[in-house]
């Protein structure tokens, strides 16, 4: 069923042409003149006269099936009952919607529906509704004069009524009996989804839908994304929540809190509970699709784990006492007051997560620089997508992909490196199938065979299964095919690029060294194929790279950011729609906790500490003096803390002792520290470290705003109270004016005025302007004053294009005798992160522990059984997992993923990093891999830690 | 802060202007780099290190990257 405040107009929009405006026809329609763009199904020109045409086997997410004959319409001038659904506009058209005629015929359809329907009672049980009933309802058809005895040989009494439900999936139900065959779940799964795990099965009476081949949904090849529930009109496919809590009373706008498609939801609410979450239509992003993670995974928002009141201790291994929020904040405020007394002003700092708002990550990043009085901030995306700020700030100008993710429509070859969209960005993936089925090229480089390589009706072009850690030799030998065989665009880079640096480059990527005969032996990829694959791209006329944290999580992870953009560059595919460099950001607002100004060497808007123009503007801004100087970034302030010289860490929603890599190490140094505040919504990793705890407010708890990876700004918006008594933000606020900094928002409106004001490239955002265009790309300026979906139209942010020379260095990880196999990780669609959310849903379902993906061949060797466990050793430490022995992997190469905090993921991989920005190269360690019955030294001192690191002695006083 | 560590580190920067021919603008530019991005304490260390032995490990220009920022601190005091 789709969302309570939306009016389906049936059929999608005409979508607008590259170029040009599409022609324009006038109808009428009972009387009523409309013009809507040729194409337009009568059924929505009709409704945009406010008149809905009964339907039932059309919605506007769907292609128009004409299968109901619900909707027929008379035409003037022509014979017959067309169906509105798939007869388009003409100009001059005389439609009628109602007469006597189309009355009797649309009632005999009904009744043919509603002789094998459960009644009204039993199917729309106050909880849902059936567009069924209410069309019967509207038409005045209250019963059936049909039985289907004695139609096509259907034996007497026959129905479908009672067949057996599949509650297999947790969070909806399919119930055969109110299935009335419309196939619109069917061709949901197709065409908006792009799975294909439905099919109608049977013919004719015994036609019905089915998952996969006749089994459960969970069983099937269903991935949950609930686009299915959604388009179905009657209530066979329910969510769970619906059917147990009740129908919503109203629905309110937000944006998605998991990964960095930034989804667009209306989140409808029945007091203080969400009832469903259902993805906006007119969400950008979006366009009303979604996964199993945003739609469904939202229960961890009200778990029994949740903390929800302030706690202090003075020593780690102390339990847990809880206080006020005051005798909290007052708390830390001294403890951080006494350490800079103590050990000077540098010797604190703070941390800003991306799942947190653009509003309370610029203020923890102005609380460090105002309150504390240094540049010691910094934010996870240190640890992923730093090297893109780098790489692409240094070769075209700014720190940001650009395009929107509607470009992908008009892009002919894909180039996707090191991203894995089915898995991480699912809505965008949907996006890009839809794509690639239209016949768009594909090219994927990576080191697994990832879905996308071959996937229902998609095969990849070319899939390139580097060596991890070769990306840069591999780019420059495909830089060079294309240079080398005139593939170059020689107008463009003239016009636009640094003809030095171009000179330069063209000259080093021309270098046999770099050909891809050269490089085979390094990367491992044939070089027909990198020939091939470059040909491929370099002749399209749109070319559109898209890449994930297998690019930037290297130790030459800035390298190959820029050698994306010289490739692209080279090639002229930057600068209009279809086209395009596009990081994939893994979480929902590490784009804008960069924006903001999180990283210690810059403030908002990426402008160094060290321009005293900008520095002026936020000291009269703040009224206090502030740092030139760079601050210590996350690893930095790991060595700085087991040198002394850090001793205390405000951290806000992040969990650095599970994310980080070297978790031995990670965790040596919190130890060291004197004050660490974990502002959170549970008790994670790092908060075993930690003397302070703030109760965090979840997505739901808070108002605010996220940009995702495509630059656009959309509004979180609060739908009940914040179970800890604050909003994160407010917590911050208060720490601030505990520590003698005062700060008095009352709104984070204001803080987005105050981040418009001292940001060239949000200068025209508002709360206002966001709900009036309902989200905006930035820049966002007089320039532009409704934001901007492409960047580097024309010209360079930069002026002219960059080219950087980008030698290939091996990684300092290097496999021997001792550690033969290159461990790599990555992702899955159900869990996210670090999974303190979705370990705390039903996802578990699909994914309850980590495993270690395993060639056949390499697991032989080891003696390696499917589900054995194994530990794995590297260089920085040992853990155990099950192996999963499967082909997906090459031969010397495993995978994990690292969702569960026990599987100690990170305390294999070690502290090398990208050489710009420190970003850990978490996508290369060496590692060995052996059988083992029992769990690594680690994880049993990690049981013990737990057990007495997280107590809380629940006695104390509390006001808050 | 463990000099080892922030040798590597000048080190890993270093070997990306490896291939610039002029290495007074090697030099330069890994100076800059460490200018702009490491917190001055860092950059104190591995000065201290440079000034006491002389910076054996420094490879290639990040050696003479190190002691521009080295005469550069000492000009300044
Ligand atoms: S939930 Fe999504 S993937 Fe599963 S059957 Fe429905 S549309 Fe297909
Ligand atoms: S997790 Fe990502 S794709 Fe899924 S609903 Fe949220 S924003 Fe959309
Ligand atoms: S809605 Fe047009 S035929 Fe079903």
């Amino acid at each position: 069923m789709h969302a309570l405040d939306f009016i389906d107009p049936g059929t999608p929009a005409v979508p607008e042409p590259a170029a040009g405006a599409v022609k324009q026809v006038t109808v009428e329609i009972d009387g009523f003149s409309v013009t809507v763009p040729d194409g337009t199904s009568i059924m929505r020109a009709a409704s945009q006269l406010g008149n809905q045409i009964p339907k039932l086997c059309a919605t506007s997410s769907l292609k128009a099936f004409g299968s109901c004959r619900l909707c027929l319409v008379e035409i003037e001038g022509r014979k017959g009952y067309p169906a509105s659904c798939t007869t388009t506009v003409a100009d001059g058209m005389k439609i009628r919607t109602q007469s006597e005629k189309l009355g009797q015929l649309r009632g005999n359809v009904l009744e043919l529906y509603l002789s094998d329907h459960p009644s009204e009672a039993e199917c729309c049980s106050s909880n849902n509704r059936c567009e069924l009933h209410e069309m019967a309802a509207a038409a005045g058809v209250s019963e059936s004069r049909y039985s289907l005895s004695g139609v096509d040989g259907i034996a007497a009494g026959r129905t479908h009524q009672h067949s057996s439900k599949d509650e297999s999936n947790p969070y909806f139900v399919f119930n055969q009996d109110a299935c009335i065959v419309c196939s619109r779940c069917v061709r949901a799964c197709d065409e908006v989804q792009g799975t294909f795990a439905l099919t109608i099965e049977g013919r004719g009476f015994d036609s019905k839908v089915s998952a996969s081949q006749a089994e459960s949904f969970l069983d099937s090849e269903c991935v949950s994304c609930g686009a299915c529930v959604e388009a179905c009109p009657t209530t066979a496919l329910t969510e769970k929540s619906v059917l147990s809590l009740g129908k919503a009373e109203q629905a309110i706008a937000t944006t998605c809190a998991y990964c960095g498609v930034g989804c667009t939801f209306k989140a409808e609410m029945k007091g203080e509970q969400v009832i469903r979450m259902v993805p906006y239509r007119e969400g950008h992003a979006n366009h009303g699709h979604a996964c199993v993670k945003g739609r469904f995974a939202y229960g961890y928002a009200t778990h029994a784990d949740r903390i929800t009141k302030p706690m202090i201790r003075s020593k780690i291994t102390d339990p847990w006492r809880e206080v006020s929020w005051d005798e909290a904040i007052n708390y830390a405020a001294a403890e951080f007051k006494r350490i800079q007394a103590k050990y000077g002003r540098d010797s604190v700092g703070g941390i800003t997560s991306s799942r947190c708002t653009n509003e309370e990550t610029f203020l923890v990043q102005k609380l460090v620089r105002a309150a504390f009085g240094n540049n010691n901030v910094d934010t996870c995306a240190r640890v992923c997508h730093s090297p893109t700020g780098y790489g692409l700030k240094n070769t075209i100008g700014e720190s940001a992909g650009t395009q929107e993710f509607d470009s992908v429509m008009q892009a002919d070859v894909i180039m996707l490196i090191g991203a894995n969209p089915t898995e991480g960005h699912p809505v965008f993936a949907s996006q890009m199938k839809r794509r690639l089925r239209q016949g768009a090229k594909l090219i994927v480089i990576d080191p697994r065979q990832i879905k996308l390589v071959r996937t229902p009706h998609i095969e990849a072009d070319y899939h390139l299964q580097l060596r991890p850690g070769t990306n840069v030799a591999l780019m420059n030998s495909i830089a060079h095919v294309i240079v080398t065989e005139g593939l170059a665009h020689d107008e463009y880079i003239t016009d636009r690029c640094e003809a030095q640096s171009w000179e330069k480059w063209q000259a080093f990527v021309s270098d046999p060294k770099n050909s891809p005969e050269a490089m085979e032996a390094i990367t491992g990829v044939p070089a027909m194929a990198v020939r091939a694959a470059a040909r491929l791209y370099g002749s399209a006329p749109n070319g559109a790279i898209y890449y994930g944290l297998g690019v930037t999580e290297h130790s030459q992870g800035t390298t190959m950011v820029m050698a994306i953009a010289n490739l692209a560059m080279a090639t002229g595919n930057l600068g209009r729609v279809g086209v395009g460099v596009n990081p994939l950001r893994g979480q929902n607002n590490v784009q804008g906790s960069c924006d903001m100004g999180s990283f210690p060497h810059e403030f908002s808007g990426y402008r160094h500490v060290s321009d005293d123009a900008v520095r002026a503007t936020f000291e009269s801004e703040w009224g206090v003096e502030l740092d030139s100087e760079p601050g210590l970034r996350i690893p930095n302030m790991f060595e700085a803390a087991l040198d002394g010289s850090f001793r205390a860490l405000y951290i806000q929603g992040e969990d650095i002792a599970q994310s980080d890599p070297n978790t031995n190490h990670v965790t040596a140094a919190l130890t060291a520290m004197e004050c660490v505040v974990v502002q959170d919504l549970f008790l994670n990793e790092s908060a075993k470290f930690a003397h302070v705890f703030f109760p965090g407010s979840s997505f739901l708890e808070k108002n605010g705003t996220f940009t995702n990876a495509e630059r656009r700004i959309g509004r979180v918006r609060k739908v009940m109270q914040p179970l800890g008594g604050l909003e994160d933000w407010e917590a911050t606020v208060r720490f601030s004016n505990a520590l003698g900094y005062p700060m008095s928002y009352t709104h984070p409106s204001q803080i987005m005025d105050e981040i418009a004001a001292l940001t060239p490239t949000f200068t025209g955002v508002s709360y206002e302007k966001l709900d009036k265009l309902g989200s905006i790309q930035w820049p966002c300026n007089e320039a532009a004053p409704d934001g901007t979906p492409t960047m580097h139209i024309g010209q360079f942010v930069r002026g002219k294009g960059k080219f950087f020379v980008t030698d290939y260095v091996p990684t300092r990880e290097k496999t021997t005798s001792r550690f033969p196999l290159l461990l790599t990780t990555g992702r899955i669609l159900t869990q996210y992160n670090v999974g303190a959310q979705t370990r705390r849903t039903l996802n578990v379902v699909w994914h309850d522990e980590d495993r270690l993906e395993i060639h056949p061949h390499d697991a032989d060797v080891r003696g390696i059984l499917e589900g054995d466990w194994v530990g794995i050793a590297s260089r920085a430490g040992e853990t155990v997992l099950r192996a999963q022995v499967t082909d997906r992997v090459q031969p010397g190469v495993v995978y994990t993923t690292f969702h569960f905090p026990e599987s100690g993921a990170n305390v294999v991989t070690t502290d090398n990093s990208d050489w710009a920005t420190n970003c850990p190269e978490y996508k290369v360690t060496a590692v060995q891999v052996v059988k083992v019955n029992q769990p690594s030294e680690w994880q049993k001192r990690y049981h013990e830690l737990t057990e007495r690191n997280t107590r809380i002695r629940r006695d104390a006083d509390v006001h808050v | 802060m463990h000099i080892d560590y922030l040798v590597r580190m000048a080190n890993d920067i270093g070997a990306f202007f490896a291939n610039e021919e002029d290495k007074k603008v090697a030099a330069a530019s890994i100076r800059q780099h460490i200018h702009r991005y490491w917190d001055p304490r860092m950059r104190s260390r591995i000065i201290a290190y440079y000034n006491e032995t002389g910076g054996g490990e420094l490879e290639g220009p990040v050696r003479a990257a190190i002691q521009q920022l080295a005469e550069e601190t000492a000009a300044k005091a």
